[in-house]
């Protein structure tokens, strides 16, 4: 590798930023400017750091991205087949990283509850508190660089006891029919004490001649007994770059389950973190990822069992067609106070080509001796005796392979509580699964 | 129905059916018995199309086509079911949803229209009588998690949805306790017709008390070596099969 072009990239980055600093007058936040330093510091990584061993970044390093300005061309039918079924969603559409308000459907909100763009929330005590206190930028460069373009996203903030029963859906579009584009999305999610919600989270791309980067992160508190669901679903296309860190902190008796789907994009990388930061908090993580083409799709996860009596619970599946490659790595640290941790994982694959690899590492760290946890792995083709029994049935070979791919699929979706996402997903999946071979 | 002729096969380098005989009429019900590895499974997996047995010889014709060139969900929809020895289960996929989606491919095939939701339950839960199956099996995923009794009422449920012109049960009655086989047998006979014709593979005549066949052909060595009527079964329930292999070894 050439030093020198390494070098070429982060200066790109670091330019950009000082065009979008001044442009948005982020030059006087500490929090902005820390994390341009720190990402000064670390650079991007190579497939030399042991976390991106298997995802090279310099494809996407490599174009010329544009940062929106803000200006608003989206109309609503550009966004008609990403919105969910059902009509009572709160609604948060974001085009280029910024709040499109005319898309948007924020009314009728509970007593205290604020879900509101980033941008008009930067002074809110809230946001002083927890922006930026718990994703690590001064570990992971992507972080880093999300959080030095801070600027719009969705703030989701929840009082003590606030029920929120519709579904919220921050829908990103980035749309690059123009010019190849670089979002820095940024989410905050504050669910106070024995409050609840449900958050869609989906990422689209509208044009497929340019080349388009979504960088995110997501920062997620769930309070004492709160019970949070977190479902990112991406549906990017070929030329699409994603990389993603979502951080969870949980405090004691609270639930937070979430799932990954991927169903698109050239290199995804989905990093999770989840921090059982106290007593009897229960996660479930499961994910779902499609892959054809060239595509790569990476699921880096940790759960950190920090305190006693905490259970997690993970599962992770990938349908990997074509030349298309997936990474899954999932970490578990059971801390030394950690006893009667509950800690399960398992990951499954099926190959659909000769030519598709998955690679796969799950870790278990285990510091207390009073757990149960347990994982496995398991990549292989599609079972050819339920193949076989299908067809013996009349079931065409096409229409077998893909059924028994949807039900492979469905064990994920079913997982999902908001209905109104599953409905849009599983016809998204058969598509997927149908053109596949 | 059915003619098999000098049909020969082998699996993984193995030959196991070394030219088998046999034609079947409509209407008609015949058990194959033999002992075990006489190639009883082989030739219910040849007659299905499974992909590990290779047809080294002799021609099958099923209802004027040849069937060997035919693949596994073209000889379903021309009329042919395999009740499998043992069942797969078949995660995430309902019984319901499964069986909507075979029925319809086999209409399909035939030229008739799709069956409607409506027509199908109504269908469903006739048939479902037929073996004393549970609403809720529908709605559980195929196989999945059944007792052994379940899965085999399971393959004679599916068979009464589809209404095949020829059956072939690969010993559906292995395993099974007294009630479960009558309930299976039960579902069995209630589908014989005039048109409709079974193979009953079994390794017991106690099966044939129940469903009575009109032939009993004895397997050995890959060949039919003794035909007749169902004394024929009880000759060998009382005899074992020592006294077949004696008579008929000379030839072998």
């Amino acid at each position: 590798m050439n030093p020198a072009y390494q070098h070429t990239d982060k200066e790109k980055f670091l330019n950009s930023y000082g065009a979008f600093a001044s442009r948005h007058e982020l030059m006087d936040s500490p929090l902005n400017t820390l994390a341009i330093r720190k990402f000064e510091e670390l650079g991007f990584p190579t497939t030399k750091h042991e976390e991106w061993k298997y995802t090279n970044v310099s494809p996407i390093l490599k174009n010329r991205f544009a940062l929106s300005t803000g200006k608003s061309r989206l109309k609503r039918e550009d966004i008609l087949p990403f919105l969910l079924t059902g009509k009572d969603s709160i609604l948060l559409v974001f085009e280029n990283g910024f709040l499109n308000r005319e898309l948007s459907l924020i009314e009728n909100l509970p007593q205290g509850v604020i879900i509101d763009s980033l941008a008009s929330s930067r002074n809110h005590d809230v946001v002083k508190q927890h922006l930026g206190k718990y994703a690590p930028m001064k570990q992971e460069s992507f972080v880093a660089l999300n959080t030095a373009f801070i600027f719009d996203g969705a703030f989701i903030y929840l009082p003590v006891n606030a029920v929120v029963e519709r579904p919220i859906h921050l829908l990103y579009v980035n749309d690059s029919r123009e010019e190849a584009t670089v979002v820095y999305p940024r989410n905050l999610v504050v669910a106070e004490k024995n409050s609840s919600l449900k958050i869609a989270c989906t990422y689209h791309t509208i044009g497929n001649i340019n080349s388009a980067f979504t960088n995110s992160v997501s920062e997620i508190v769930t309070g004492a007994n709160a019970n949070v669901e977190f479902v990112k679903v991406q549906t990017e296309n070929d030329n699409t770059y994603h990389i993603s860190h979502t951080e969870v902190m949980q405090e004691r008796d609270s639930v937070f389950n979430i799932s990954t789907i991927t169903l698109g994009g050239n290199i995804v990388r989905n990093n999770l973190h989840i921090v059982l930061n106290d007593v009897n908090c229960t996660s479930h993580l499961y994910g779902l990822y499609i892959t054809d083409g060239n595509e790569l799709v990476d699921n880096h996860t940790l759960v950190d069992h920090a305190k006693p009596n905490c259970e997690s619970n993970e599962l992770y599946k990938g349908v990997l067609g074509g030349k298309s490659s997936g990474v899954f790595n999932g970490k578990v640290f059971v801390r030394q106070d950690a006893q009667k941790t509950n800690a399960y994982q398992s990951n499954k694959n099926i190959l659909l080509s000769d030519e598709a690899t998955m690679n796969t590492k799950p870790q278990l760290e285990i510091f207390a001796d009073d757990v149960k946890c347990s994982h496995g792995a398991t990549t292989g083709q599609l079972d050819s005796e339920a193949l076989f029994y299908l067809r013996s049935r009349g079931i065409g070979e096409k229409e077998a392979k893909a059924f028994l791919n949807i039900a492979f699929a469905a064990d994920v979706i079913k997982n999902i509580s908001l209905e109104p996402l599953r409905d849009r997903l599983m016809p998204l999946i058969e598509r997927k699964l149908k053109q596949g071979d | 129905m059915l003619e098999i002729k000098n049909l020969q096969a082998k699996v993984e380098e193995k030959q196991i059916l070394n030219g088998i005989n046999l034609t079947v009429n409509p209407g008609e019900v015949h058990a194959i018995m033999g002992p075990n590895g006489s190639g009883k499974s082989t030739l219910a997996s040849v007659l299905a199309g499974r992909d590990e047995y290779e047809v080294t010889g002799g021609e099958v014709v099923f209802r004027g086509e040849n069937l060997l060139e035919m693949s596994p969900e073209d000889r379903a929809r021309k009329g042919l079911f395999l009740a499998f020895q043992y069942p797969v289960e078949i995660p995430g996929v309902t019984n319901a949803n499964f069986l909507k989606t075979a029925l319809n491919e086999i209409r399909k095939a035939n030229g008739q229209t799709p069956m409607d939701s409506k027509e199908f339950l109504q269908i469903m839960k006739e048939k479902m009588k037929l073996v004393e199956m549970d609403k809720a099996m529908t709605q559980r995923s195929v196989n999945e998690g059944f007792s052994g009794g379940e899965k085999k009422r399971n393959e004679v449920f599916q068979m009464a949805m589809l209404e095949p012109m020829l059956a072939v049960l690969d010993e559906t009655d292995s395993g099974l306790d007294i009630d479960a086989l009558r309930i299976v047998a039960n579902g069995v006979n209630a589908l014989r017709n005039k048109d409709r014709s079974f193979i009953v593979i079994t390794h017991y005549q106690r099966l044939l008390d129940y469903i009575v066949p009109d032939f009993v052909h004895v397997l050995y060595k890959g060949r039919i070596v003794k035909s007749g009527t169902k004394e024929l079964a009880m000759e060998l329930e009382a005899k074992g099969y020592d006294w077949i292999k004696e008579e008929v070894g000379i030839h072998i």
